[in-house]
């Protein structure tokens, strides 16, 4: 499993850099988006992949980390999504405007 | 009777109360922004001269304040007769200049600005002089610099004027710096920051290791506020301010700060090597380079600022003598300094104004219409020149015999004399250049306005600074008199020389001097007059104002263009590299992986998910050059794979939160994209420039993807840390936050700040894009309808049976019937979703974006138009609403004494529903709530809004209508 999700974390964040890198304003928001994806994974596996342990206690079980898995990564990323959600549609408004204003959708407002 | 410590305090807020209240009256109010400046400067005076008795005898008026006990700092504010007599200046000056700005100003300027900024000014100045503090004193400093930096840009459409500010600040805050450092080493030799104590302890400070570095670093900060050699290029910059503030910031009172500090500080840090010969030399520098290029100056503000370099110059010098009669006379050449420039400061406005050009050649003969003001000015420039019988002459006189004394035997000692009687007859001879040519000669032709004197009131502040030098240059024991002896009291204490002010000393060298002076200066005059050198450069040493600042400003920008960029795509690249450079940093020297690999069975359902997420993610990359709606697909399909995760991976609340925020970016984009118009892929270039740079991020990107592949596998396999922090959220979660859902109570209640700053950062971000959207211009290929639509138009058209626009409604027919019916349920779903949150997987952000979906779902069935009919749709006031919520479920707190947003819970038991677990917790989510579910709605309708608008097509662009 670990290996698993530490090549797909890989393939997310290369696709997101080079995606960012690239000159067209499309490219650098779907990059962002993937590159987003990958560190939100990243950081919510620092909590180790454990199956069927969702941090929701239950009566009668002991409230340790033997019997739920780690919360915290959990509630750093939740914030992270949202906040990428606000990141994104910002991002895509001001290429839109920035497209109407330049006539160009180049990252640099112009060709180069 | 208040006491004098209230009285010392109000002298300080008295200003900074007037500048908030001038800057609160209209936009046209001169009289009343006079009126109210001058009332301030009168009870400025009014309180310096009740507080006078108290000072004569050479006393201290202290009163302090707790400012930062901990530190060991107090807010102190101090009076004594230096501080005295310069406070006098300030307030005496600033009254006047009020006065004359009333009539400066023209009736389009807002004047408000300029009087809230001059009565800031104003107490900013007071601030340095009364400082019993050094910091204090440092943070006026830099205050004075910033309403400097206000009032030099106050006419901001002027490029000349943004460019003088600049400079300005860029000196004299720098030199600020410096100043606060030499400050602070002054504070660590002496073990306090207390002016009185710092002043006690002159010789521990000279014998110090550290003197020379504290004195070089407080000489900075005062050679670049007094405008010295070579930072004197920031005063002619800064003439492109109105005159007023020429007249009281860059010639009375801010540039004499960094007097003010040399003589403050004299006791202490005067008596060495070091200080003769750095205070000494740039003050004979500055005088004589500063009168030299006076002589050559076109514009009248010119030649004063030129001319106000070199006075300051000149006392510079004097304190740089190192000898106590020394200190005196500059003492006084500052007082008389700023009466004879302020005026002729003002004379120059008067002149500027009437005539409109302050141009010395096109000048000429304006006796003829201004008897008043020439005669005015006269007096005025023969007090700069140095002219018996007026004050510019006493001081001047005391400066010569200064210069006689043998000091120290050296070179420079025995040339002094001579150095100053040269500066001495440039004076004259600019002095002579400023009248002659200005007021005397034929009558001026071609002057953009036909001249005539000022008005009454605007010609006063004049005729009283003249009257000042008159008198003290006639009867200088009768007037200043007194008030010197104060002030040299309070600086040299005990050590003060007797000294004598009379007018005549007889026939002695000083008076050779002078008269040598004047002689010379008059054949300098001549001599210039007949080479014409008003149309040329200056000649050789051309030491203009424009080496330095230009050589710094060029090198500045071959050094940007050396190492900085303005595209995007380095920078990124940069940055990239930076991280992924600083990531590998801590691993140099240790193994990467653990010995023994804890990994958990592979599962093939887990596997065949993220084959197909890395097919997207890759798939993403390649497409979303031209294939922007094929690289959104791809691009949820990875986003889909890292919602499973998150559910297989028993995550329920990222899982849920993924999903929904997938859903909605989806929407989002898909609606920008009808906005961005298509790539031709056929236009597709490619050099080899473009194709190695490919192969760079190509490889940059892989080889970010490895390590980042290598670094996750290292940390999953290795045993997770027992650490306190998840036993902690664990333990406390239901026993302390009453909840079971973790994820959610740290959320909501031990992060609860955290969650605040985010749905604010929601907030603003909504609000920018409705901002930026609503004057949206959007390119002009993608103004006309969409293809689908015109497809869809046409076959209305082609089909005689089809009303026009009927294909369109009843497209998408059936699902919009069911989008429609699935409104409640959904809705039901979020609140649903909402209220469980506490204990099982849900909460506000998952129930606000649910909520958000089923109006997003609407729109999308039945159109804007349509929804807006039936639902109101107020995302604002959802926001608004929302944050009111969550700043009231933490507020409850503050009301009963805890801290905010701590939660308070109540078991409310019902009959029928049965126990329900009340909690401020649930206000704060409830907020959270409104706060998605607005901005969600907000940025999704405000971009859906611009179909059904009509647009403005954006101006074109400059090379296209030059084409």
């Amino acid at each position: 499993m670990e290996i698993i999700l530490a090549l797909s974390i890989g393939a997310l964040a290369g696709s997101g850099v080079w995606l960012i890198l690239r000159s067209r304003t499309y490219q650098v928001l779907i990059g962002l988006s993937l590159l987003s994806y990958a560190v939100n994974l990243f950081i919510f596996s620092m909590g180790r992949l454990r199956t069927d342990a969702p941090p929701i206690l239950e009566k009668g079980v002991p409230n340790t980390l033997a019997h739920y898995t780690d919360p915290v990564p959990q509630a750093l990323v939740l914030t992270a999504i949202v906040i990428t959600f606000a990141m994104t549609a910002l991002f895509l408004v001001v290429l839109l405007v920035a497209r109407g204003l330049t006539r160009n959708d180049h990252v640099d407002g112009r060709e180069s | 009777m208040i006491s004098n410590e209230s009285l010392l305090l109000a002298a300080i807020a008295i200003p900074f109360l007037g500048s908030l209240v001038a800057a609160l009256l209209p936009t046209n109010a001169r009289n009343l922004e006079a009126w109210l400046a001058g009332t301030v400067a009168l009870a400025e005076i009014g309180i310096f001269s009740v507080l006078y008795p108290a000072i004569t005898d050479g006393q201290v008026v202290r009163s302090e304040w707790a400012w930062m006990p901990t530190a060991g700092l107090n807010f102190v504010l101090r009076i004594d007769g230096l501080s005295w007599i310069f406070a006098l200046l300030i307030a005496g000056i600033g009254g006047l200049v009020f006065l004359y700005a009333r009539y400066y100003m023209s009736p389009q300027d807002p004047v408000p600005r300029f009087f809230s900024f001059l009565l800031a000014f104003m107490g900013s100045m007071l601030g340095i002089v009364f400082s019993g503090n050094l910091i204090q004193l440092v943070f006026f400093w830099e205050l004075t610099s910033v309403f400097s930096f206000l009032l030099i840009a106050y006419w901001h459409h002027d490029a000349g004027a943004r460019s003088g500010a600049r400079l300005a600040l860029t000196i004299t805050a720098a030199g600020g710096l410096c100043l606060f450092g030499g400050v602070l080493v002054l504070g660590e030799i002496v073990g306090s920051y207390d002016l009185d104590e710092v002043l006690a302890s002159g010789v521990l400070i000279r014998s110090h290791d550290l003197y020379l570095p504290a004195l070089v670093l407080i000489l900075l900060g005062a050679f670049t506020k007094s405008a010295q050699f070579p930072f004197h290029v920031w005063l002619p910059r800064a003439m492109a301010a109105p005159t007023p503030v020429s007249a009281y910031l860059h010639s009375a009172t801010m540039v004499k700060a960094g007097i003010f500090l040399l003589i403050r500080l004299w006791p202490v840090l005067s008596g060495t090597e070091a200080w003769l010969w750095l205070v000494a030399t740039t003050g004979l520098i500055t005088f004589v380079t500063g009168a030299y290029l006076a002589m050559f100056q076109n514009d009248l503000k010119g030649v004063l600022a030129y001319s106000t370099i070199s006075h300051l110059g000149l006392t510079t010098l004097l304190l740089g003598m190192d000898a106590p009669l020394a200190t005196v006379a500059a003492i006084f050449h500052v007082m008389n300094h700023a009466t004879f420039k302020a005026s002729l400061f003002m004379a120059a406005g008067v002149i500027d104004h009437e005539t409109g050009t302050r141009d010395i050649r096109k000048l000429s003969g304006l006796y003829r219409y201004m008897p008043v003001t020439t005669a005015l000015a006269t007096v005025a420039a023969a007090a700069m020149a140095g002219v018996p019988l007026l004050n510019g002459f006493l001081s001047k006189e005391m400066f010569f015999a200064e210069t006689i004394e043998t000091h120290d035997g050296s070179l420079m000692d025995t040339l002094l004399p001579y150095f100053a009687t040269v500066a001495a007859a440039f004076s004259v001879a600019y002095s002579l250049r400023f009248i002659r040519d200005v007021f005397f000669g034929p009558p001026p032709t071609d002057l953009p306005r036909e001249p005539h004197e000022p008005p009454h009131w605007m010609r006063f502040p004049i005729e009283l600074l003249v009257v000042v030098c008159l008198l003290v240059g006639m009867f200088p024991n009768y007037t200043i008199g007194p008030f010197l002896n104060v002030a040299v009291a309070s600086v040299l204490g005990g050590t003060a020389p007797k000294f004598n002010l009379a007018i005549w000393h007889g026939f002695t060298l000083p008076f050779v001097m002078s008269i040598v002076a004047m002689a010379g200066g008059i054949a300098v005059y001549a001599f210039l007059k007949l080479y014409n050198f008003d149309s040329r450069k200056i000649p050789w040493p051309a030491i203009g104002d424009y080496i330095p600042t230009d050589f710094a400003g060029t090198t500045a920008r071959s050094v940007m263009r050396w190492i900085g960029t303005r595209s995007l795509q380095p920078q990124l690249r940069s940055v990239v590299c930076f991280a992924f450079v600083a990531g590998l940093a801590p691993l140099v020297g240790r193994t990467l992986f653990p010995e023994t690999l804890q990994l958990t069975k592979i599962d093939a359902a887990f596997a065949l998910v993220w084959i197909i997420g890395v097919v997207c993610a890759l798939a993403t990359a390649y497409q979303a050059k031209f294939h922007r709606l094929a690289a959104l697909i791809f691009m949820s399909g990875a986003g889909i794979a890292t919602f499973l995760t998150f559910i297989y991976l028993s995550a329920p609340d990222l899982a849920l939160t993924q999903l929904l925020v997938e859903v909605v970016t989806t929407v989002l984009i898909l609606l920008g994209l009808r906005w961005l118009p298509k790539r031709d892929e056929r236009l597709l270039k490619t050099d080899s420039s473009m194709l190695m740079r490919r192969y760079v991020d190509l490889t940059i990107a892989m080889v970010v993807g490895t390590g980042l592949a290598m670094l996750a596998f290292a940390v999953m396999t290795r045993p997770a840390p027992q650490y306190n922090l998840a036993e902690f959220f664990l333990h406390r979660s239901y026993a302390e936050g009453g909840g079971r859902n973790v994820v959610n109570v740290i959320l909501v209640d031990f992060r609860g700040f955290d969650t605040l700053g985010e749905i604010t950062v929601l907030c603003i971000v909504a609000l920018v894009v409705f901002a930026l959207l609503r004057r949206f211009r959007p390119s002009p290929e993608s103004i006309g309808s969409p293809e689908q639509k015109r497809i869809q138009e046409a076959f209305d058209v082609d089909h005689p049976d089809r009303r026009p626009g009927e294909t369109i409604a009843d497209y998408l027919l059936i699902p919009s019937v069911i989008m429609r019916l699935l409104f409640p349920v959904i809705g039901t779903l979020g609140i649903y979703l909402f209220l469980r949150g506490h204990d099982l997987p849900g909460g506000g952000f998952v129930a606000g974006l649910t909520l958000a979906i089923a109006i997003i779902l609407q729109y999308m069935g039945g159109g804007a138009a349509w929804v807006e009919d039936r639902i109101r749709v107020f995302p604002l006031r959802w926001m608004a609403v929302g944050f009111a919520f969550a700043l009231a479920g933490g507020g409850i707190a503050l009301a009963f004494g805890y801290p905010f947003l701590t939660a308070f819970a109540y078991d409310l038991h019902l009959p029928v529903i049965g126990s329900l677990h009340l909690s401020t917790v649930l206000l704060f989510d409830l907020g959270v709530l409104a706060i998605v579910l607005g901005a969600t709605v907000l940025i999704i309708i405000a971009l859906a809004h611009q179909s059904i608008r009509t647009h403005r097509k954006p101006k074109a662009t400059a090379a296209e209508e030059a084409a």
